[in-house]
């Protein structure tokens, strides 16, 4: 079975070869400018373009936002089902499936509606202002709504994970008759239980945020990856600088995060 | 476990119990089920409203019609969906046809750090899509890419901002999609089932033939219209890269909701919408039947 054959080593070059020159290329592409010769200006160049850093940190601001509402949603509801509420289990996973069946191109097409109601029918309503808070654009808030819908299905998926792993409800009893107040034993019984999980949702829910473009840009606000493209025109060896690192530190991250899941299962295991 | 604490051993003090925690549960749920109905049940019902409704442009007056849908059906929105499709098809078979070889040659290596390596290179693979995959590739095979300078490409053809260049380009993020989906599956498949086969005489390619192919076949195919679905859902990509030049559905409907066309096109964007919306739906539901079809030979 296990023999050493070439056809295995073949189509395992063949796949390193298909995923790693995109790659190798891009720095090629950033470094080695025609004309000029290699120069590393659209790296240093970064920092001083305009809209970097506060594209950037819109995003940042979107995402710490977003998983601060997922959770603050999700934890406790399903920390619930586990506890008092089976019946409605069904109901919750069918519910944070949803979205994974509207693509996000309809989704924001039906937000795009949404917003429009504002000033067609609610003008005279204080509705009016709730639309256009939302929409403001040194923080658009109507994004984190719609990160969290995005989000819900891999949230859902951590967390799930995460709590079948411990016993929520000989936990809570067991802080209960300690002489724990509900809020209590959940902060200091459960969560602590539950980091992996929890981390685990965050770093998805971070990676997905700071990676959107399709209801950002279509909505007309400008975090990083729409900045990005925004900027490619113009300059292109900066905004291919711009997406090598982006996916560096996206890599990591999960990369982290998959090391991170790799070891807590081992060490439930052992 | 409950009737071991002290606590609830008691059938008099357990109901009240019981039934505290019940509406515990359905308060810590509601503000959840609030939210999505807000924030997804709005504007998934604004599209639904939005693809049946016409709006007389002399009078203003609204009525309920099947018109958008049908013009969503025709022309070249009818081209764009039927773009999608097939570039979606297309990159779904090919990512099933080379995701399984490269899983295979990856589950049955006696090294145990490739098979670790290549399992967290293609989860941290198949969530990379967007705007840095469309930027890595214009680099790599764009017009001024660096293969296209030096292979001299463009002489010889090649255009990425073409069918089969978005083919290539989400085969990236496809490919380590399917190696994830069929692994466990490839796993799954016992060394017995081999060595029986082989006591009986079966060739190499009668035991894949006959055993191993129909046990993999569930998970195959759900493993496609994943694939399928992921493809067609992406907009980022295609719009970084290509702007509107190849006809499908996402961009359109991106392009209406701008306001890059005809003004009363919105509501044809939104039963576009809707269209989407079904074949995503058909998708998971045969998805989903076929992954549970496929775990009853995981067990």
């Amino acid at each position: 079975m296990a023999r050493l054959n070439p056809w295995r080593w073949g189509v395992l070059g063949l796949a390193g070869l298909y995923f790693l020159v995109p790659l190798a290329a891009s720095v090629v592409f950033t470094v080695d400018v025609p004309g000029q010769g290699i120069t590393f200006d659209a790296y240093t160049q970064i920092f001083s373009t305009d809209g970097f850093v506060s594209s950037l940190l819109l995003s940042l601001e979107l995402a710490l936002a977003t998983i601060a509402v997922v959770l603050l949603l999700m934890v406790p509801a399903m920390v619930a089902l586990r506890l008092g509420a089976p019946r409605l289990r069904p109901v919750v996973e069918v519910v944070c499936s949803l979205p994974l069946v509207v693509p996000p191109i309809a989704f924001v097409a039906g937000i795009g509606t949404v917003l429009k109601w504002g000033p067609d029918h609610l003008s005279r309503t204080p509705l009016f202002e709730t639309f256009v808070a939302i929409q403001n654009p040194d923080f658009p808030f109507v994004l984190v709504l719609a990160y969290v819908v995005m989000a819900l299905p891999f949230v859902y998926r951590a967390l799930d994970a995460g709590l079948r792993a411990v016993d929520v409800r000989t936990l809570v009893e067991a802080a209960r008759s300690c002489g724990a107040g509900w809020p209590q034993a959940l902060v200091q019984a459960v969560l602590p239980n539950l980091r992996g999980a929890l981390l685990n949702a965050s770093f998805l829910t971070l990676a997905l945020v700071l990676g959107e473009f399709t209801v950002a840009q279509l909505l007309g606000f400008q975090p990083f990856a729409v900045w990005i493209v925004n900027v490619s025109g113009s300059q292109a060896q900066l905004s291919v600088a711009v997406s090598v690192l982006s996916l560096l530190v996206t890599w990591v991250l999960l990369l982290v995060l998959a090391g991170f899941g790799g070891r807590t299962r081992t060490a439930s295991r052992g | 476990m409950t009737t071991t604490l002290p606590r609830v051993d008691d059938t008099a003090t357990a109901a009240p119990a019981q039934r505290r925690r019940r509406a515990l549960g359905w308060l810590a749920v509601v503000p959840l089920l609030a939210f999505v109905a807000v924030a997804f049940g709005l504007p998934a019902v604004a599209m639904l409203d939005g693809a049946f409704t016409a709006k007389d442009p002399a009078t203003g007056a609204t009525s309920y019609t099947v018109d958008n849908l049908t013009a969503s059906l025709k022309g070249a929105y009818l081209t764009a969906l039927l773009g999608s499709v097939k570039l979606s098809a297309v990159s779904a078979a090919l990512g099933t046809l080379v995701g399984l070889p490269l899983a295979q040659a990856v589950v049955t290596s006696r090294f145990r750090a490739l098979r670790e390596a290549v399992l967290t290179a293609s989860g941290v693979l198949a969530n990379f899509g967007g705007v840095p995959l469309a930027f890595a590739f214009v680099a790599t095979l764009g017009n001024a890419g660096v293969l296209t300078r030096h292979l001299g490409l463009t002489d010889k053809g090649w255009d990425l901002y073409s069918f089969w260049g978005l083919v290539i380009v989400y085969l990236y993020f496809l490919i380590p999609l399917m190696v994830l989906t069929i692994t466990p599956a490839l796993d799954g498949l016992r060394a017995q089932w081999r060595e029986a086969a082989q006591n009986n005489g079966a060739t190499a390619v009668q035991y894949w033939r006959f055993v191993a192919l129909p046990v993999l076949l569930p998970t195959l195919l759900g493993g496609f219209v994943l694939l399928f679905g992921s493809a067609f859902a992406a907009y980022a990509t295609a719009a970084a890269m290509v702007g509107s030049s190849i006809p499908l559905v996402t961009l359109q409907i991106a392009d209406a909701i701008s306001g890059n066309v005809l003004v009363g096109q919105e509501n044809v964007a939104l039963a576009l919408s809707l269209d989407m919306v079904l074949v995503a739906g058909l998708v998971m539901a045969v998805y989903l039947p076929l992954q549970r079809r496929s775990a009853r030979w995981l067990a």
